[in-house]
């Protein structure tokens, strides 16, 4: 169990490297989720409807599709040279060639939300000082399960001939039972709600995380030649 | 070729399918310590799918293969053993010759890694570029980075296929020192390439894989590379 | 499609109670001539859900067993299923009309059968887009199960939402409290859909044994 984490964590720190490195994935998807919550801004008046309602749901369809544009590159790199053989043959398990690009896949959601969110407050002048810890979990909750389903999906989309097309419309449905709980959850920490009523969409949430590692995990040598 | 019991890297009647087509139909070797056997065949021959198998990276559907006592595709302690050299460079573009190697270093759990990258770069001369980026490199010099990194774990079985691509002079000399060194410390090597003269430069053992199968095996002391290549020649038109 | 005893059997069940459902079985007093699309609606959508759990069942058994067979069949059962979802799909809206006012509410079980929709489509797409059989087989077992999973969740999370956002209060068309002669009418809509898919399911299958067998070169693609 230690080495699969240890193995895991050496290869997440290698993948978040080459995106230090880089930057441009994940400078897009901070620009584009930027871009997007201006765009909603826009298009949905909050003369009409107050920012408290809009402000949620706009956060959390941000976030999946933003969540999408850093997938993409998880696999797309070990492409390039055929690393994922060094991977493949090197003595570490499966699994934490899976688990180690999944955390990698974290960092950069969390990243991408660090940005976001406080746009999202900023733009729809929402106090989310005193909900930030709470907030904070459900963006935790949210990119873990997001990445589960997306990692894994990078991998098979990454071998097929319509990659781009593949990994959102197999990856979104699973989205949204991560969306759903998030946003109704945020909408009522947001409208000051006790924290209390937000339980049953944080223990959805909890329950769609635990089943979903675990399925992916397990799934992800499937997805490998043989 | 040693018998079976004696050798660090074996298969018997190995065989690999991708549906009906047999890439991979009934090769028997034996590989000892010390030993070299560079495999020569044309495009198609099997020889990538036998390094596959032979590296853990695909399963038979037929025969077995072997890596010391361990039955091919082992787990992780099987595949400790074993270097790979591949006609990609398994190298991420955008870190350094030197990060690749220390990498692949911890990976295969050398506690040491900056100081085995170092010297794995070194003997494969590539010290003074070692913190270059891996996208501003030539080919040949992707090339020594890609088989210092194949090595820097020193292992028992090197499989290496078509090493020489993209090197010069000085690095096929490298590859060689290394290798040599590698073998004497009771290491095996199994080399594919289609290049009769390289490849004999290296191999105490020679065979000709064609249609999935090992048409010849030879020892190269007793060989003179120009009738081994009209033998190669002859027997590939042949059943061309 | 070639006349076999099953699939003879089949047409002849799905017009015996379509026949006995126009001809044969009352009005619905409120909803009128409108509600008999329930006998397509509601067996169509048992069989878009019956073929799913076969899709994830052979799905599964197949990463287990390695049978083609297995993956056909998936192949087969997919195909069919995305059929009937989208009868379900478009009987709801069209039954929806003129009984209740609007053509799409968002009702628990129309919603969960877009999403199953959605994952059958996915499972499709991804299908055609390997080449090589054995990572198709591999992958789309892959997706039949997950999505076998999802379903719960999206189930869970579409409840939870409407329970805490309530929506009007609807007539409640389907509810057990039929009378006997629309109860028969839909159990033998049930019991000839079913048939169908049966039938259809082989003919499916039968097509991708021949599609296999012609091209068994296919099978790798370097």
């Amino acid at each position: 169990m230690g080495e699969l984490v240890r193995d895991a964590w050496l290869i997440a720190r290698k993948d978040i490297a080459i995106e230090f490195r880089t930057r441009s994935a994940f400078l897009s998807a901070v620009v584009f989720a930027l871009l997007g919550i201006v765009i909603c801004f826009f298009a949905w008046d909050t003369t009409a409807v107050a920012a408290v309602d809009l402000a949620p749901g706009v956060l959390w369809v941000i976030f999946t599709f933003s969540g999408l544009l850093g997938l993409h590159r998880s696999f797309g790199l070990e492409q390039v040279d055929r690393a994922i053989d060094g991977l493949l043959a090197a003595p570490v398990a499966r699994e934490s060639i899976f688990l180690g690009k999944a955390l990698a896949n974290v960092a950069f959601v969390i990243g991408v939300q660090i940005v976001a969110i406080p746009a999202v407050a900023l733009f729809y002048n929402l106090p989310i000082g005193r909900v930030i810890l709470p907030l904070a979990s459900i963006a935790l909750l949210a990119a873990i399960g997001l990445v589960s389903v997306g990692t894994l999906f990078s991998a098979m989309a990454v071998n097929t001939r319509l990659a781009e097309l593949l990994l959102p419309m197999l990856a979104l449905p699973f989205f949204v039972p991560i969306v759903i709980p998030a946003a109704q959850a945020t909408a009522k920490l947001m409208s000051g709600r006790p924290v209390g009523e937000t339980i049953a969409w944080l223990k959805l949430l909890l329950a769609f995380d635990i089943v979903f590692i675990v399925a992916c995990t397990l799934a992800y040598p499937f997805t490998l030649e043989e | 070729m040693v018998p079976s019991q004696g050798a660090v890297v074996a298969t018997d009647n190995l065989q690999r399918s991708f549906g009906s087509r047999r890439a991979v139909d009934g090769v028997t070797l034996a590989v000892g310590p010390g030993e070299a056997l560079a495999i020569f065949g044309p495009n198609g021959a099997g020889k990538t799918t036998l390094l596959r198998i032979l590296g853990g990276l695909l399963k038979p559907t037929g025969g077995t293969a072997r890596i010391g006592d361990a039955t091919l595709p082992g787990g992780p302690d099987v595949r400790r053993r074993v270097g790979i050299i591949s006609h990609h460079t398994l190298l991420y573009d955008a870190l350094t010759a030197r990060e690749n190697v220390e990498f692949a270093a911890r990976l295969y759990g050398i506690s040491q890694h900056s100081s085995a990258a170092e010297r794995a770069l070194g003997e494969m001369g590539m010290t003074e570029r070692a913190d270059t980026p891996v996208r501003a490199l030539s080919r040949g010099m992707k090339q020594r980075v890609s088989i210092a990194r194949a090595m820097v774990h020193l292992p028992a079985v090197v499989l290496a296929d078509e090493p020489f691509t993209g090197l010069d002079v000085s690095g096929a000399r490298a590859l060689s020192a290394l290798l040599t060194g590698l073998r004497r410390s009771g290491a095996a090597v199994v080399v594919v390439t289609h290049n009769i003269d390289e490849g004999l430069s290296l191999a105490t053992h020679a065979a000709i894989m064609h249609r999935g199968r090992l048409a010849r095996t030879d020892r190269t002391s007793e060989l003179g590379t120009g009738e081994y290549a009209a033998a190669y020649g002859a027997l590939v038109m042949s059943n061309g | 499609m070639k006349a076999t005893p099953l699939s003879i059997a089949a047409a002849i069940a799905v017009v015996a109670a379509y026949v006995r459902a126009i001809f044969f079985t009352p009005l619905e007093a409120i909803q009128g001539p409108a509600q008999k699309i329930l006998y397509i609606h509601a067996p169509a959508a048992w069989v878009a859900f019956l073929a799913f759990g076969l899709v994830a069942l052979t799905s599964a058994l197949y990463l287990w067993l390695r049978e083609d067979r297995l993956d056909r069949i998936a192949e087969a059962s997919a195909e069919v299923g995305v059929v009937f979802t989208t009868v379900v799909l478009i009987t709801g809206p069209l039954w929806g009309k003129p009984v209740w006012g609007t053509y799409w509410t968002w009702d628990a079980r129309l919603t969960l059968t877009l999403f199953l929709w959605f994952v059958y489509v996915a499972y499709m797409v991804l299908r055609g887009a390997i080449e090589d059989r054995s990572m198709r087989a591999r992958y789309s077992a892959v997706v039949g199960i997950l999505g076998a999973l999802l379903i719960p969740f999206i189930h869970l999370s579409v409840y939870l939402f409407r329970t805490l956002h309530p929506q009007p209060i609807l007539m409640k068309p389907g509810a057990p409290s039929l009378p006997s002669e629309m109860l028969v009418t839909l159990l033998l809509a049930f019991a000839s859909f079913t048939l169908l898919y049966v039938a259809l399911l082989r003919v499916r299958y039968r097509y991708a044994v021949e599609r296999d067998d012609a091209r068994p070169a296919e099978a790798y693609v370097a």
